[in-house]
Order: C-alpha cells, then structure tokens, then sequence
C-alpha cells in the first residue's frame, strides 16, 4: 500500500471545534445592523386562483416595513433548465398547502407574525389532484397549463431485447411495490440573510450579498440573477456553516428568493428562517413512488430481463423532478450485469408540496423493489440470496447495456465482507422464528459527469495561494455541509504538498472569492473537488520543486514532500535520517512560522555559506519559489472525461457518472407478530468508497446512510389528507431516535477508481438503498411475508401477517385499485384489508362509504 | 407587551435584560446575548437542539420562558469549553465523528455532560437513553457512543494523571 502521511488517517473535521463548542456560525446566527425578520404568508389552499391580494391593513401596523407579493419578482425559475416553473411568491395561483402568497418584512417576529393575519388574500378554490395516477387522468384545471394531464415528463427506455429476455427466462417476479414520501428533514431548519449595499458610483440600490443554508451557492446565485434581474457578478453568496442538507438545500428555494426581494423592497436587511413545519412545506423530499416490477431470470440464477414502470407523485413543481425519473431507470444498470431493460418512467405533477433531490436519489426507491424481487426469485430457484447477487456481477472495466461506464467495483468484495461479518453462511435460516437475516445491494454515482445546465465548464475549480508566511489557502467552491467537504480538500493540499493540516486554511464557498464549483449534491465533491484540489495542489507544488531543485542542485522530479519539508529521493528517506535536525519537529508549525519569517534571513545566509543540502524545510522551499516565481498560485478542475458521459439516447444524460460506489449489507431483524413491530438488531453494511480519505469520516457516511435508510424502512413516512401535511413536526414523522437506532458495523472496501482522488470514490449516500430491501428481506426470512410497501409500519406488517394466518396469497398491494385514492389513500396509504383492519372510527369516510357498510355495517 | 427587566445567570456571569414577558429563554441567549451556540431546529420542542442546564439539569430552552430562570445557574455549549480549550467531550465529538454537520451538538453535548456527571460510567443503554430526547439526522448516533466513551477515558486518564 501507498504510503500517506496525511490520506487514509481518521482525523477530526477541520471545523469540529466550531461545532463541538458552538462558536461555528449558520445562517440563523449572523445577524446584521438594522435587520429585518421576514415571515412568509403561505396557501391554506392545495389548489387555487389568487383573485386579490390586499395588504393594505398589514402595511399600516407599526413595525412593518415591507410586504412582498408575487407582483414584486414575476420571473419564473427553476432549478432545471427544462423546469422554470416556480414563482417565489405565487404569482395568480397556488399550488399547494404551504404555496408562498406574501412576505412581511418587520422589526420583529411578533409584529411580522400580526401583519400576516392581516393579509386579505382572496382565493377561487380548484379541484386539486392528490394521486398520481388519478392525477395523470386530469383533463381540465391543470396544475400547470402546458403540462396536459399534469405529467411532467415521461421517459421509455429500451435497452437491448427485453422480450427475448422474457423468452429465455426459466421464472419471472413480478409485483407492484410503493414507497410513500420521505423527506431529508436536517435538522437546521433553511436560513436565508439578504443585503443590498448602495454603490458609491451611482449612489443607487448596487450589490447584493446573500448568506443562505445551501448545498449549491452558484445555482443561487444564478436564480437570484434571473429572478432579481441582475448581473450574476452583482451578487454574491455566502454559505455559513449549513446544518445538513440531504438534498433538501441542492436547489434554491423560495425563502432564499424572498429574503432578496423583501430587502430590496425594505431597503434593509431581512432574514428569514423557517420553522419546522415551513420545512415540511419546502420539502424537495423523495416522491412517492409506485413500481410495477418485472423480472427474470435463469434456473442459475442470471438475470435475463428486467422491466419496470415507475409513477412518481412529484408534487406542485418539476423541481428535480425530470432528474429523478430518469434516476430511477438509469441506475438499474451499473449495479449488476442486466442483459435487457425495459423502462417507463412517469413524472407526475400533484397538488403537493414539490419532490426534490433527496440521499440517493432516485434510486432508492426502485432499489428497494428489485432487491426485494431478486430475493423473491432466490427463493424460487432455492438460490442462496448471497449467491444470486454474485452470479451477477459485472465484469469490469465494461460499458453497461444503458450505456454507464464501470471502471472500479467493489461489489464482490462488498458481499464477501458483509456474507462474512455478518455469519450469513452459519446463521441464515437458522434463527428462531421471527427473527431474520436479509442481504441487499447498491450502488451510486460519484457526481453527475452532466451538469444540470449542459456546458462544457468545468464542474469544479480549485485556487491554491502560498504566501510567505508558507500557509497554504485553498480556495474551493465546494459546499461543507456536515459531509466533511472542508477536511478532504485539506487533506488532498496536505498530502499532495506535503506539509502539515495546520499549514492549510480553507476559504469556501463565497461566490466572490471561491471559483465556480457546481455544488455538493449526487456525491460528486469527493471526486470532482477533490480532483481538482489535487491539480491545483500538483501546480503549485511544481512551481515550488523547480526552485527548490535548483537550490539542492538536482533535478524536480527528484524531490520528495514530505511532514513540512523537501527532500531528495535518493538520499535519506525518513524525517530524522535524512539530515534534517531532530528538534525542529516533523510538524512544528508553529517553530516553522518562526523561523520561516523572522529568522528566514539568517537561516538562508547560513545554507548559502553551507553549499546545496539534501533537504529544505516546506517554508525555505517556499521562500524560495516565491524569490524565483513571484507569488506562488495554482489552479486545477475537474470535468468527467467524455467517455464516462453515457449513451446518446434522450435521457441518457442522467446516470452516467466518471465512478460508481458500491453497497452490500446484511440486517438482522425480529419481528414480533403480536404487535406487527419490526426490530432492526443490526446493520452490517459494507461500502466501496475508492478509497478512505478519512475513515472516521466514510463510516460517519455510511452509518449515517444506513440509519436514514432504516428511518424510511421503518417509521417515516410523510401523511397527507387532501393535501394537508398531516405531520409536519420531528416526532410525528417519526425520525428515529438512539433508543430506535440499531448497531451498524460500516466496512470500508477500497476498489481504488484509476480516476478518483487518491482512487476515492463517494460514500455517502451510495449505501442508503441497500438498507430497506436488505430489511425487507429480513422480514421474510423471520416470517415468512413480503412486503410490498414501505415503511414496514406495524400495521402494514400486521396486515400481512393476518392474511398470511388466513392463508391467503400474500400481496399487500393485490385489491388495491389505483383509480380509487379515496379507499387507498386515507391516513397517507395505510392499506388494510377490507374488513381485516382494526375497528374504524365510525366517523372516519372510509367506514362510511367502505364495503363493511355495504355489507351491513352501521 | 412590555419590556421587564430581569437578572439572567448565564455561564457563571450576571447579565440585566429587559425582555417581554413572554420571551423565550431560546431567544434571549440567541437575540439578547448573542450566544448562538443553542440551537432552534423544531416548533415544537421534539429536537433537543436548544438544549441548556439549568442549574446543572438539561433542560429545552424553547420551552422555558427567559424571566422564570432568574437566580437560576445556566449553562449553555459556550460555557462547556473551559480555558480555551475544548473540554474532553467537545474533543472526543470532533475525534469520532460524534458531530457531522454540527447542528445538533450543542444540545448533545449538553445532554451527554450532564449524563456523566451523574453517572460517570454508563452503559451503553444509559447512554441510549440519555440521549433519546436529542435528534440527530446525520450520524445514526453510533459514533457518538464511541465518542462518549472515549471521553470518559480520557477523563479517567486525566485525573490519574492528576494525582
Ligand atoms: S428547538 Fe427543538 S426542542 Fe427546542
Ligand atoms: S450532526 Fe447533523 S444533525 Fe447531528
């Protein structure tokens, strides 16, 4: 193995102590001279004409300074270029409960929070769509008016034969599986912070700074210029520290359009936050998805076709929506070696509050079904489902049949690992009833190797500066947002330079001071930052070799840098045996300023009387370079190579990625068939992430992935009532807590990519997906039910219990009529079998209108 | 609504504040004294990330109004850190990847340093449920079991050094 100082070492994050003792600053904490507090007025509506909006009664309460409406930013933006369809505030109807109407900017929250209630708003209420598929069947009162039978977009995909794939299968699964709505949920609620200055040119309204909790601050700066009407170099955006993201933040949302607009209009600046329920709203969460799965295989167990029709309730925008579909069909290749693919993908606008981007995206969801299908069909076959998945296995480095590119793949590793750890081959099927095993798989990409807006730009710029004071600044546009960004772009300068962590400071993303780096979002800042933090590195670190080789009188080529210093590879190789004095130290930064400022003079007259050394200091060499170059500057980028950009095909845009991680995990559950409660005892879950920049840091994300995986496999789930969020609080939507969080035993497995940093590919979010199959499968192996919804709540797992005691076919999604979201739909999709369900309130509509009144109930 | 003036204890000093009555002990430490360290992260005080001591006892702060904690001792994360230096646990959260993003961990900190006041050995299901009333969304809470525990650690190897 390669020999690293500062790679592949468990260190703490390079801005943990401002976490750990709370002097790190988010958005919600800045606070400015003479700041306003927004508050928004949002739609009690899900789908309604704006017929007057007066605030006339709201402007005249003292304290008020500004209210915005729709009239006051009327131009449409979105976070794809094919989805400009979202008004910061609505601009003639809303679309959902939560829809921004108005903004009140005032000198304080209570008197914004009066002057909402003193808003006339004057709504023509609209038939709204709440079901997918109903929603599809919409011939007037669209949710947007180009958007006929509100589909946002529908994709076919057909790669190589399917239906020959179906012809040479010896058994075919199929079945309909539904995930219902998750959202990221991060615990810092969105911030944004809005400030013009007035220019001294002009002596008018000049530029604008934004400081926001975002993953992406170039795409707002970009909106805020579209919507705003302003050049892109006037504005500039700051991201504080950011509370987590998720996705939740990879897009701008309305808050952060608001702030500016309220400051504009209030000549002050204005900062909103939302409240937690206005994060529910905001949401950009994971659709629920309904997945019509077929697939085939061999008596050996190979996969001769698979085919899958996907429906997602997208919400009011298109968000990312385009993107997601095509995710979710895209990625069903690159996991394992698929002949034949069939693939129908539905983007479905409903009145909602609009999915997003959220961990894993788009995969999630369909990966749940196919490994839930694949175990299925193990069984079937008496496979060992460990086995089934290593008959798969592409064999790299190969083109897949949808056209993604595969270099690295850890897979088999993954499964060796976790079939190992985990006791598979001696424990599976042997526990006592109702408690189970279950294994699952997948995959994600390393970045996107298209950007949401097609350029032949750079996904990723990195500056380096060194100065005399021999401090390495790193100027990256990345966005830390508890991933651990920051601390992987100081230890690729470190390690590349060769000097000390503590020598390196980052500055990030601050539009004004950091180069365009498109954001951290599908897991790509690892890879694409990190790529260019190592070109920029590599410059600089040329620049210094060639002064330094002419002072030791040897050629570049021939030093090595290394703990704060540059020495020649043929002498001593080592800190202390190549001539360098012991007490220096090997990382005294501290003594190295010292001497590197004040006593640079003397020491320098002293190596001159000395004749050529074989080393120097990292600041000598420094020092040097500057004499000899001037300042010492470097830059690097990062763009995917052409061949990692995928397939022609329309759509094929999305999926392809320079680098794939891999995922396998085995859950241990129990299942207590009184109650229907599903236990998850533990999680090993094993992860090729290229290489382990920071170790602590991948199992953080791996752990953390797994957890969230968990979260949506068990207990969250988003209810709606008629459009109405009916849980919009932590403990009601139920994200776990430590008592109902298992033991999750992270592998790391390193593939090392040829084409990532250091071979480094992403970890944090590849892991999620495998989660909620290898739980669903665990499920069966304990009781012997396959569940086709998620989250695995006790109901649902009762249900299934029931019907299989009664000894019926076991498909919780048979009867379920799709036309029907009043039967299917009550309490946010709980599916009961007709009459098998507990007592109904008799109040509640389903009771009323339900078959156990047909049949004679009260 | 009128402004009362009242005496607050906060990190062992006095401050005076004029506040509303109804003022929240969450908005006094954020808005009057600019400690931001605590946390707003839910509406209704499920998420622990405001949590502060009040007279050594973790306690939300969203819930608390300001003027019924005179002549009470309040801790906040600020006040965790002594001479400049992170505390044991503050050190062991960086180390192990106890805090991701960050948000939450005030409100741990200040949850697990009263955990080992009390009872400076937990198990892990003391530890489990001690901090069940803090959400976290990024960790899945393991790595900041490792953390605890090395904090105690380093605790006990401290004041061994000590004597
Ligand atoms: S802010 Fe969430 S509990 Fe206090
Ligand atoms: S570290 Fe992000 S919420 Fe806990």
């Amino acid at each position: 193995m390669t020999d690293f100082s500062i790679i592949g070492k468990p260190i703490a994050m390079v801005d943990a102590a401002g976490k750990t003792t709370g002097s790190g600053k988010y958005t919600d904490d800045l606070n400015l001279p003479g700041m306003l507090v927004g508050r928004i007025l949002h739609s009690p509506f899900p789908h309604a004409r704006i017929k007057r909006i007066d605030t006339s009664r709201a402007a005249a309460l003292d304290g008020v300074v500004a209210i915005v409406t729709g009239k006051d930013a009327p131009n449409p933006y979105g976070i794809l270029p094919v989805g400009h369809d979202e008004h910061a505030l609505a601009l003639d109807k809303v679309r959902y409960v939560g829809d921004n109407v108005a903004c009140v900017a005032a000198i304080d929250e209570a008197t914004a929070d009066q002057a909402l209630e003193l808003i006339d708003v004057e709504y023509e209420v609209l038939p709204a769509y709440f079901d997918p598929e109903e929603s599809m069947k919409a011939e007037a009162d669209l949710i947007h008016d180009n958007k006929p039978h509100n589909l946002e977009k529908d994709y076919h995909h057909v790669f190589g034969d399917p239906d020959k794939g179906f012809a040479d299968a010896d058994h075919v699964a199929e079945a309909r599986f539904i995930a219902n709505e998750v959202t990221h949920a991060a615990m810092e609620p969105h911030s944004t912070l809005a400030q013009f200055e007035i220019d001294s040119q002009t002596g008018k309204r000049g530029r604008l700074t934004v400081w926001s909790s975002t993953q992406v601050p170039y795409y707002l700066q970009h909106k805020l210029s579209l919507v705003l009407e302003m050049p892109m170099a006037q504005i500039r955006v700051i991201k504080p520290l950011v509370g987590g993201g998720f996705g939740g933040k990879s897009e701008v949302i309305p808050l952060e359009i608001i702030a500016a607009i309220a400051a504009r209009a209030a000549r002050a600046p204005v900062k909103i936050t939302y409240t937690r329920e206005e994060v529910f709203w905001a949401h950009r969460g994971r659709p629920r998805t309904i997945i019509d799965l077929k697939t085939c295989v061999k008596n050996d167990g190979r996969i001769t076709a698979v085919k899958a029709r996907v429906i997602q309730d997208g919400g009011a925008y298109c968000s990312y929506g385009v993107v997601t579909i095509l995710y979710s069909g895209a990625l069903l290749g690159a996991l394992y070696d698929i002949p034949n693919i069939q693939y129908d993908g539905y983007r479905v606008l409903t009145n909602k509050p609009a999915c997003g981007a959220m961990r894993g995206h788009g995969t999630v969801n369909v990966r749940f079904a196919f490994e839930s299908q694949l175990d299925e069909l193990a069984a079937k076959i008496n496979l060992d489902p460990a086995d089934i998945r290593q008959r798969n296995l592409l064999q790299p480095p190969c083109v897949t049949v949808n056209g993604l590119r595969v270099q690295s793949y850890g897979l088999p590793e993954c499964i060796e690992k976790v079939v190992e750890r985990s006791g598979w081959k001696q424990r599976k099927g042997k526990l006592p009833r109702s408690r189970g095993l279950g294994i699952a798989c997948s995959h994600y990409v390393s970045g996107a190797a298209n950007s949401i807006i097609r350029s032949d730009m750079p996904h990723s710029t990195v500056n380096i500066k060194i100065d005399r004071d021999g401090g390495v600044v790193v100027y990256t546009g990345a966005s830390e947002i508890g991933q651990g960004s920051d601390t992987m772009t100081a230890q690729i300068a470190a390690e590349t330079l060769g000097c000390s962590l503590g020598r390196v400071k980052i500055v990030a993303a601050d539009t004004d001071l950091t180069p365009i780096d498109i954001g951290s979002y599908s897991s790509r800042v690892t890879f694409m930052a990190g790529n260019a933090t190592l070109r920029a590195a590599e410059q600089v670190k040329k620049q210094i070799a060639a002064a330094a080789a002419r002072k030791m009188s040897c050629a570049p080529e021939e030093l090595i840098f290394r703990d704060d210093s540059v020495f020649r590879k043929n002498g001593h190789v080592g800190t202390a045996a190549f001539g360098r004095p012991a007490e220096q130290g090997s990382s005294a930064s501290v003594s190295g300023r010292v001497e590197g400022q004040i006593l640079r003079g003397s020491l320098q007259q002293k190596r001159k009387d000395e004749g050529p050394k074989d080393w120097m200091t990292f600041e000598e060499a420094v020092v040097a370079a500057i004499d000899f170059h001037g300042a010492l500057t470097g830059t690097g980028s990062y763009a995917p190579p052409p061949e990692a950009r995928g397939g022609k095909h329309k759509g094929g845009g999305v999926g392809p990625s320079p680098a794939y991680s891999y995922s396998a995990q085995v859950a241990e559950v129990s299942v207590d068939e009184e109650t229907g409660e599903v236990t998850v005892h533990k999680v090993w879950a094993a992860h090729d992430c290229g290489r382990a920049l920071n170790p602590v840091s991948v199992e953080g994300q791996i752990i953390g992935s797994v957890w969230m995986g968990m979260g949506q496999a068990l207990t969250e789930e988003m209810v709606w009532k008629d459009g109405m969020l009916m849980n919009p609080g932590l403990l009601e939507y139920r994200s776990p807590s430590s008592v109902e969080s298992p033991e999750v035993e992270p592998i790391i497995v390193e593939s090392i990519d040829p084409e990532g940093p250091f071979g480094a590919k992403e970890c944090s979010e590849g892991s999620l997906a495998a989660t909620i199959p290898a739980i669903a499968n665990a499920i069966y192996d304990a009781v012997g039910v396959r569940l086709h919804e998620v989250p695995f709540t006790p109901e649902r797992v009762l249900a299934a219990l029931r019907a299989q005691r009664g000894q019926k076919k076991i498909n919780l999604t048979e009867g379920i009529d799709p036309t029907a979201p009043a039967k299917f739909r009550e309490h946010g999709g709980s599916l009961w079998f007709r009459g098998k369900g507990p007592e109904r309130h008799p109040l509640d509509p389903a009771r009323r209108e339900g078959p156990a009144e047909a049949a004679g109930g009260d | 609504m009128k402004k009362e003036l009242i005496e607050l204890r906060v990190n062992s000093r006095s401050y005076e504040l004029a506040v509303e009555p109804s003022k929240l002990l969450l908005d006094a430490l954020r808005q009057d004294l600019q400690l931001t360290g605590s946390k707003r992260g839910c509406d209704d005080s499920s998420c622990g990330a405001c949590t502060v001591q009040v007279d050594g006892v973790p306690m939300l702060s969203c819930t608390m109004l300001a003027a019924s904690c005179e002549r009470q001792e309040i801790t906040t994360i600020e006040g965790v850190s002594g001479h400049g230096s992170l505390a044991a646990i503050q050190k062991a959260y960086g180390d192990w990847g106890g805090a991701q993003c960050g948000f939450c961990t005030p409100g741990f900190i200040m949850t697990v340093t009263h955990l080992l006041a009390e009872n400076p050995r937990p198990t892990e299901e003391d530890i489990r449920g001690a901090l069940s009333g803090n959400l976290c969304r990024c960790t899945g809470y393991s790595q900041m079991y490792q953390a605890i525990k090395a904090a105690i650690e380093a605790e006990q190897k401290g004041m061994a050094e000590a004597r």
